[in-house]
Parts: C-alpha cells; sequence; structure tokens
C-alpha cells in the first residue's frame, strides 16, 4: 500500500487513457507524456496497462507499507528514498517504511512514479485515469490529498532494481519548446498573414495552463470578416459546432490560443486552427507556465512519421532494459 | 537569527495580496511564524497559498507583486 504524506500540487492516477468514448463527450484522460509513462511503467516490469501516478510542479510524498519497485520519469524532479538522492529513469527497490519525495522541479512539468503491479483503482470504461472535471476514475475522481491510501496491484517478477534507460533515450525539457502541428480544421476563417503570423509568435505559457488545455499569451489573431452562419455564434471565431480533436488549437476572442489536450472538450463551436501532432503532445506537456513555445506546420505525413519515430524509440527503451 | 529563504514551490505567478483590494499578506519588517501565509502563486488555474516554513522577520522580497517565478526561485528572506 501507499500512503500519501503530502499529496504535492496536483497528483493523479494516470494510464494509457479512456479510448474509445470519445464519440460520447468523455475525452480521453491519461497521461499527458504518454511516452515517460510507458517508460516508467517498463522499469519497474509493468504494461502500459498499469496506472501510474503523474505528478505535476510539486511531487508527492508517499510512504510504501510493502516491498515494491518504483521507477520516475518525465519531468526533472529529482527523486528522494528516505531523504537520499536516487537517479530518475532507473528502477529502485522500496522496503516497508520508506518514504519516497521529490525535491524542486528543475526542468519539464509533470513526473511518472510508476510502481510494480501498478496502482490499482477501479478502471472506469476501461481505464483507471483520472478525470477530474467529472470525477470519473483514478482515486475517487480526484487529485491525491494526504492521508490517501492507495492499493498496487499483482507485481510482475521482471522488475530488476538499478535498470536504468541510456541517457540518449531519455527526454529533456528545455524551456522553449517547439511543438508540430498540422493546420485545420477551420483555419480558413483567419487571414493569411495571421496564420503566418502565428508560426513566428513566442507564444508564452500562461498561468491558465492544465490537463485542460494550455492557454498562450504573445500575439493577436485576426479573423476574416464574415456574417456567421446559421448556427455559428456571433465571435468571430465562431464555427458551427465541430469535433475538437485532442491537441486542437482554438483561439476565443483571437488573443489567446489554447491548446485543448487530455481532459478537454470534445466538441464546441470554435474555430480549431491547428493540431498538435500525437508525437508532441508529450512535450507540451512538459511545457509549463512562464515557457515560450513556437508552433511548427507539418504535413499529416510528417505527423505520421513523427509518430513512428516515437514509437521506436520506445522500442529501444524495450530492447536497451532487455524487455523485448 | 539563522536567515531563511521562502522559495517558490512551483512555477506560476507570484501575488503578495489575497485580492486586488486587501493589504499585503506580509511587509518587509513584519514578523511571520511558521506556517503562516506569505504569498499566492497562481497556476493550473488555481491560487495556491505559500506558507513560510521557518518563524522570522521579513527582511527583503526577492520578487516583485506578480512576477512570473519558477520552481524553487528564491521568494523572500526572513531572518
Amino acid at each position: 500500500m501507499l500512503r500519501v504524506h503530502r499529496p504535492g500540487l496536483m497528483t493523479t492516477v494516470q494510464d494509457a487513457g479512456r479510448v474509445g468514448a470519445y464519440h460520447l463527450g468523455m475525452p480521453p484522460s491519461g497521461a499527458m507524456d504518454r511516452f515517460s509513462f510507458s517508460v516508467a511503467n517498463l522499469l519497474v516490469g509493468n504494461t502500459d496497462a498499469h496506472a501510474a501516478l503523474e505528478c505535476t510542479y510539486l511531487g508527492p510524498e508517499i510512504e510504501f507499507t510493502e516491498p515494491a519497485h518504483i521507477a520516475v520519469t518525465g519531468a526533472d524532479m529529482p527523486l528522494k528514498i528516505n531523504g537520499e538522492p536516487v537517479d530518475g529513469w532507473t528502477c529502485h527497490a522500496v522496503s516497508p517504511g520508506e518514504v519516497v519525495s521529490f525535491d524542486f522541479l528543475k526542468a519539464g512539468a509533470r513526473a511518472y512514479l510508476a510502481v510494480s503491479g501498478g496502482i490499482d483503482v477501479p478502471p472506469v470504461l476501461g481505464s483507471r485515469s483520472t478525470y477530474t472535471l467529472t470525477g470519473t476514475g483514478g482515486l475517487d475522481g480526484r487529485a491525491l490529498r494526504e492521508g490517501d491510501e492507495l492499493k498496487t496491484g499483482a507485481a510482475a517478477t521482471s522488475a530488476a532494481a538499478g535498470a536504468s534507460v541510456p541517457e540518449e533515450l531519455r527526454t529533456v525539457h528545455p524551456s522553449q519548446v517547439e511543438l508540430r502541428v498540422v493546420v485545420g480544421l477551420a483555419s480558413y476563417r483567419l487571414v493569411p498573414e495571421s496564420l503566418a503570423a502565428f508560426f513566428t509568435t513566442d507564444w508564452r505559457v500562461t498561468p491558465d495552463a492544465n490537463r485542460v488545455g494550455y492557454r498562450y499569451r504573445g500575439g493577436a489573431i485576426e479573423f476574416v470578416d464574415r456574417t456567421p452562419p446559421a448556427g455559428a455564434g456571433s465571435d468571430p471565431a465562431n464555427v458551427v459546432d465541430i469535433g475538437y480533436p485532442v491537441g486542437s488549437i482554438q483561439v476565443p476572442g483571437g488573443s489567446e490560443p489554447i491548446a485543448l489536450l487530455h481532459d478537454a472538450v470534445t466538441a464546441g463551436g470554435y474555430a480549431t486552427i491547428a493540431t498538435i501532432i500525437s508525437a508532441d503532445l508529450g512535450r507540451a506537456g512538459q511545457s509549463r507556465t512562464n515557457d515560450v513555445t513556437r508552433f511548427v506546420e507539418v504535413t499529416l505525413e510528417e505527423a505520421l512519421t513523427a509518430r513512428h519515430e516515437l514509437a521506436a524509440r520506445l522500442t529501444r527503451v524495450h530492447e536497451a532494459l532487455g524487455a523485448g | 537569527m539563522a536567515e531563511h529563504i521562502v522559495h517558490a514551490p512551483f512555477p506560476g505567478v507570484f501575488y503578495r495580496r489575497p485580492d486586488p483590494e486587501s493589504p499585503p499578506f506580509v511587509n518587509e519588517s513584519d514578523t511571520v511564524a511558521s506556517g503562516s501565509v506569505v504569498g499566492l502563486i497562481e497556476v493550473m488555474k488555481m491560487f495556491q497559498e505559500i506558507r513560510s516554513e521557518a518563524d522570522g522577520t521579513v527582511t527583503e522580497f526577492l520578487v516583485e507583486n506578480e512576477a512570473a517565478v519558477d520552481a524553487g526561485q528564491p521568494l523572500m528572506r526572513l531572518t
């Protein structure tokens, strides 16, 4: 069992996501940085089917009451066991009574703490991921609190303390990030110069940045004049309702782009001008308030190539860890 | 008395007042007790209270009100 001494700022149970209910208005939730999540699980002998803890900005302090293997990946948030610093991206054995805690965040936004056997909470629609807006999944549908107790599932025997991800396969988190996007679905609503300027603007992540979406500041977006069609609202950014892809960017009011992420609304009436490619969603989720973001246009083909490259990188981690 | 630095535990925007109309939580030369609120940081659409982890007297603010702060950044000095 895991006893939560201190919850951190926003620590939630997340897995690979609640996929398949988007048409019902249910966003996928799940780890914001899927690569780091998968690697953390791999290090402790888990699979993507196991849930881990996503620790945002400020890590929790957790006591283990049973022996377990743990690993922390993702953000550079130095891990400590009983106050002693230990390496990230590495499998560690913890003994009953030992306390896991974190130092201040150094880079990135979200660390993933995987525990052998996974965090055992009841799956909802096939996933243990927490969707706090509706109180779905996770531990009672919310972030961890002081005094919470978490059970773990049956651990695989394959975890090996000391197993470590080679440096070149770990992710780093610069404070200036480039996020690749595919233009659309409603980019026709922008004047062409404004769409061009979107890609040359330094967009700063505002404090309004969480699992639902990231709001950016730094420029303005100009929409083409028009008479709203039947069904569309009067804001120039309005369109007749459309489905929002995960990672899509909308600009209500024309000044602050919002990237919709894993816990976002699934449809609505704002023009989405571009969509962050799936391979870069993890990078988006590791950017943090006050960081600078540039959006870079790519084709759908390039987006698919990037997705395959990320999958290949995960395969290399499998191989490096001898996990096949 | 030993010097103590209050750090920003996470990134965000630092506020010295609970709201624009209210006086600051603490001013220079004020005495603060361990556990008392000395500011707010806004992040993830939430305002989080920042508390001093030591007793002391505020000698210096190291960031301005409404400054963007990073995790671990020193906010104020106590002695």
